[in-house]
């Protein structure tokens, strides 16, 4: 009996190959001045390498629905506690005479 | 008597603990209470990882001028390093599970070997801030002295470099854990411990890893890479 599926070797070599690839991409890109979409685009392909690492090293691709659920969850959580602490501190300045603290 | 015979004869291997229905359940356990305990992580890594964004966008000049400080060729270098460790990892577990026990104990020490490459690599960054006085836990190793440096920027830098040493700290303390654990891993392996049918402690174990993999891959842009351009000192 199998506990899980066997990846194969191939799969895990290209995933480290574009992990490897986009951290060499966010290093070059980093270099250059793009204003707000230095930030953008640095925290978009840390977001992509991290779904490559759970969906394919940690093996949440074949792990049962619950356990994909609840690695959903964590990071739908994680959203809400920075979304709410982030939208306070970004909306202080809004009305006249608002300090940021 | 013989409904209990009739329970025994079924194939059970020693590794399954009796209040676990079969090897798969067992199984699904364990990496379902790993990443249980792994979302507790994300909230602990998640909460400096806000309050870091709320000041970085408080001062955003200081933040910048502290950028100049940080090397982002030893940033890009370590976080090559963990990633092939995520690779050497994922092939220990993938080898624990088809039983090459050989392959296992050899991806085991290169994850380790990774491991530390990584750590030694944090060190001579630590130890150029510790010369560039940039260690504000330290009074005699911090200094703000640049030449067109406002003088509430010292006090900002200051904030944001304690930042810095926790962040990195923190991850630094999980990967001086990790490779004990892997240490403990090893051992087991080497005792012939793990079989196709049993490798949870190695699917798990790799979870650990891959998860701070993950805390590296998001404070090598915040902490590196933005703001890097903008040099205003």
């Amino acid at each position: 009996m199998d506990l899980q599926p066997v990846t194969p070797i191939r799969t895990y070599v290209l995933v480290w190959l574009t992990l490897t690839i986009f951290t060499f991409i966010t290093y070059v890109v980093a270099q250059v001045d793009l204003g707000a979409f230095n930030v953008v685009i640095a925290l978009g392909i840390a977001a992509f390498k991290m779904s490559l690492v759970i969906w394919f090293f940690m093996h949440v691709r074949t792990d049962s629905p619950l356990t994909k659920l609840f690695c959903f969850a964590g990071f739908f959580w994680i959203a809400i506690l920075l979304s709410l602490t982030l939208g306070d501190y970004f909306s202080r300045t809004w009305m006249p005479g608002g300090k940021f603290w | 008597m013989a409904e209990l015979t009739h329970v025994q004869s079924e194939a059970h291997s020693p590794n399954l603990r009796h209040h676990f229905d079969d090897m798969g359940q067992q199984f699904d356990s364990a990496t379902f209470g790993m990443w249980v305990f792994l979302l507790t992580e994300i909230m602990f890594f998640g909460g400096m990882f806000g309050a870091y964004t709320v000041y970085r966008s408080m001062y955003p000049e200081a933040f910048a001028a502290t950028s100049n400080f940080m090397n982002p060729a030893f940033g890009a270098a370590n976080t090559a390093v963990l990633i092939v460790s995520s690779l050497t990892m994922a092939l220990a577990v993938r080898a624990a599970h088809l039983g090459h026990q050989k392959t296992l104990q050899m991806m085991l020490i290169f994850t380790m070997i990774f491991g530390l490459a990584f750590l030694v690599i944090k060190g001579f960054e630590y130890h150029e801030h510790w010369v560039d006085l940039k260690v504000p836990l330290f009074p005699s190793h911090w200094a703000w002295d640049g030449p067109n440096a406002p003088p509430q920027f010292a006090h900002q830098a200051q904030i944001l470099f304690i930042f810095y040493f926790f962040m990195t700290g923190f991850h630094a303390l999980h990967m001086v854990v990790g490779l004990g654990i892997m240490t403990t891993i090893f051992i087991m392996a080497r005792q012939g411990k793990f079989s196709h049918d049993y490798y949870t402690p190695v699917e798990v174990s790799g979870l650990y890893w891959h998860f701070v993999d993950i805390v590296w891959i998001f404070l090598f842009p915040l902490l590196y890479l933005i703001g890097h351009t903008r040099q205003l000192i």
